[in-house]
């Protein structure tokens, strides 16, 4: 569907080696699978404007992003500039471009947090993880990201982990949730 | 015969273990072979005992906390008496609750909030009962006489913009409910949707019919997925009961509800960018004129209410207007619920009527710092806020006394900050979150903060000569004062409160040069 218009690289990989037409490969498997949920999200929820951030919000939940290249073919479909929809998409925090590393570790930044020693927790955090703010570890597992209030300002500091949010969090708590991540993998919502 | 134990599923108590309590009960009730059911209620809002764990008495509800999942073993073995050291007595009756006005939250806590029939047993739907047997001017006026204003931060009277929204020309209007809570320091209307989440339906359905409004929106913000997944459960149950749909309980007009998730947009909490970000557009401030009230979502009359607003309707349709009214203090009438966090040994949520002093809230009912440090400075109102010094406490809870500070009451919010605050660097942070979150559409709000921001760390930094740095103290109030009177919203027009009451009260944070300039603007 959003392949309308034929990516470079795509175009580029027909003279590569064999381990980047694999990649190629993975890469169509994943573009299938995008147009997938778009074709579902599209028949469920029409095409009047205001289900753009629904559709967004649908892809990101099953694709865990927005890919660039599917911009096209959600423009097309609510009769919008792909401009229109790329403002959209960058407009908002809580929307990313790229696939998210495996575990993310969102740091409350707020000032209720900040009052019990959040800016210390985050300087144990990126410690630990081996990344700064907006950065990711250097295995690619951890991606470390700051967030604005998550509602347990009487609990702080408050952090996410894959979304499940964890309060009163001390940097030795912070070790054991990380070290359980590490050893039973990622740490689903709860 | 069964007992009762309860543990709750508020995302505050999930957040410290919650579930692995809950679950360790089951396991050891099991293994002990004893008749436990493990009911998930609510929160009652005392935070600081999560989780807080109520085992049903004789006597009562009797309380224990903070339980975590390694306490359980020992409470089974000490059979729940009040000898164990968690033991808190009868819930009600410990004083941080007795002593509160409970009206909007009075089920909180209480009931399990995705039992539809828990709510009716306590009360629920009598308000929309009551509803559907007057003229929607009558609920109106109701409204309108209780005194309820806007929770929002504006403080407007909620039934003159339900009245205007009335009279309005034309047939297609909505009832959009503003649950983009993301102030620091406020969690009230996250406990509303986790906690008793029909009440905000019913509050709704009730505005609705008031007004001629068939559909109504909850605009819940994506960090709250928690109060997004119970909201849609609710909804679901109303609805196949009947009390949302084609008729109200059969016979009353058609009006239905549904969630749209935000994304992470501070600037979607105010009203006509959240309007614009339901439309599903970038949340870009709309100016006004024209009213929401009159052109609101997709151009029609809207009715854009806080979550506290909705949710309080229902308690005044059942009770009545007069029964709402007699809470409170001058032009602020009925509760508000203060939501008390930060540096704070017992942070949680406390309703009480308008007019009790910010001193009762820190001392009384928080019982001082947690770090037990003094405390140094208080911010009310979320981040846009002003900081208020101790020589400020003694300040009603009242929208007026606030105002006259320079000060706002906001959502209720208050954050503590022990004496090891550092208020220049809270005073960079208001206008870095600014600058962040800043919606872009007018100047002042897109370029100030930026610029506020560079201008407070050379005041930070200390290195310039005295008179430059006596200059950059100058030039930030200069901006403030431009972000003031020219900001389109209150984001822009609001930063300047944390920022110049940062500078006002705490100059020596901010270096020699604030307070030479803090004391040749009070000779001024």
């Amino acid at each position: 569907m959003f392949h309308a218009t034929p990516a470079p690289a795509a175009a580029a990989s027909t003279t590569s080696t064999t381990s980047a037409t694999a990649a190629t490969a993975a890469t169509a498997a994943a573009n299938a699978a995008v147009d997938g949920i778009l074709a579902e999200l599209f028949a469920r929820l029409g095409n009047r404007q205001d289900q753009l951030l629904p559709v967004l919000h649908g892809l990101q939940d099953s694709a865990g992003y927005i890919p660039p290249d599917s911009v096209p073919a959600i423009a097309q479909h609510f009769n919008l500039s792909r401009a229109e929809v790329h403002g959209v998409i960058t407009f908002y925090h809580y929307f990313r471009t790229e696939a998210p590393p495996r575990c993310v570790v969102q740091v409350c930044r707020a000032e209720a947090c900040q009052s019990m020693g959040a800016d210390a927790l985050l300087e144990h955090a990126e410690q630990a993880l081996g990344c700064g703010l907006h950065g990711r570890s250097a295995d690619g597992t951890f991606g470390l990201e700051p967030v604005y209030c998550l509602g347990h300002c009487a609990s702080s500091p408050a952090l996410t982990i894959n979304e499940a949010v964890f309060a009163r969090v001390t940097p030795a708590r912070f070790d054991a949730l990380i070290a359980e991540v590490m050893a039973t993998g990622t740490r689903e919502a709860a | 015969m069964t007992t009762r134990i309860w543990v709750p599923c508020d995302s505050a108590a999930l957040a410290v273990g919650a579930d692995e309590v809950a679950a360790a009960i089951a396991a050891e009730a099991a293994r002990r072979g004893l008749d436990i059911r493990v009911l998930r209620n609510g929160t009652r809002g005392l935070l600081w005992l999560e989780t807080l764990v109520e085992v049903e008495m004789p006597a009562g509800r009797t309380g224990f906390g903070p339980v975590d999942a390694a306490d359980v073993p020992a409470l089974f073995d000490a059979g729940w008496s009040r000898e164990h050291p968690l033991a808190l007595g009868l819930v009600e009756e410990i004083p941080y609750l007795a002593r509160q006005q409970r009206l909007t939250f009075a089920r909180c806590g209480i009931t399990e909030p995705h039992s539809l029939a828990d709510y009716l047993a306590h009360g629920g739907y009598r308000g929309l009962r009551n509803a559907l047997a007057l003229a929607p001017a009558d609920i109106v006026a109701t409204v309108t006489a209780s005194g309820l204003r806007g929770r929002g931060g504006a403080a407007f009277p909620t039934g003159i913009k339900w009245n205007t929204v009335l009279k309005a020309p034309g047939t297609e209007k909505y009832i959009v409910c503003n649950a983009d809570e993301g102030d620091s320091g406020t969690f009230a209307d996250r406990i509303i949707m986790e906690s008793d989440p029909f009440v905000l339906i019913e509050g709704m359905t009730i505005a609705g019919i008031a007004v001629g409004a068939a559909r109504g929106y909850i605009y819940v913000r994506s960090e709250y997925p928690h109060a997004i997944a119970r909201l849609e459960g609710a909804i679901a149950l109303a609805r196949h009961h009947g009390y949302l749909g084609a008729n109200l309980l059969g016979a009353g007009p058609a009006f239905d509800l549904e969630v749209r998730k935000g994304a992470g947009a501070y600037i979607c909490g105010e009203e006509t960018a959240l309007l614009e970000s339901v439309e599903g557009k970038r949340g870009i401030v709309r100016a006004k004129p024209p009213l929401p009230a009159l052109a609101g979502l997709f151009g029609k009359p809207t009715v854009i209410n806080n979550v506290l607003s909705l949710a309080t309707v229902p308690v005044i349709l059942d009770k009545g207007a007069a029964y709402y009214q007699d809470y409170g203090m001058g032009r602020s009438r009925g509760t508000l619920p203060v939501q008390l966090a930060g540096n704070i040994r017992h942070g949680g949520l406390i309703e009480l009527a308008f007019g009790v002093t910010l001193r009762e809230i820190l001392y009384g009912y928080g019982g001082g710092s947690a770090s037990g440090r003094p405390i140094k400075a208080v911010q009310v109102g979320g981040p846009l806020g002003a900081y208020l010094p101790e020589s400020q406490w003694d300040t009603p809870l009242d929208y007026e006394a606030f105002a006259s500070l320079w000060a706002v009451l906001g959502h209720g919010g208050i954050v503590v900050h022990d004496d090891r605050a550092d208020m220049a660097k809270l005073a960079r942070y208001a206008m870095e979150f600014c600058a962040i979150e800043s919606c872009g559409k007018c100047t002042p709000c897109r370029i100030g903060s930026t610029r506020g921001v560079e201008v407070i760390d050379k005041i930070r930094a200390g290195t310039g000569t005295p008179q430059a740095q006596v200059q950059h103290v100058v030039l930030l109030r200069d901006l403030c004062d431009t972000m003031l009177g020219g900001s389109l919203c209150a984001m822009g027009g609001m930063t300047p409160y944390p920022v110049l009451s940062a500078l006002n009260h705490f100059p020596q944070d901010f270096g020699q040069a604030g307070i030479e300039q803090h004391g040749s603007q009070r000779a001024a």
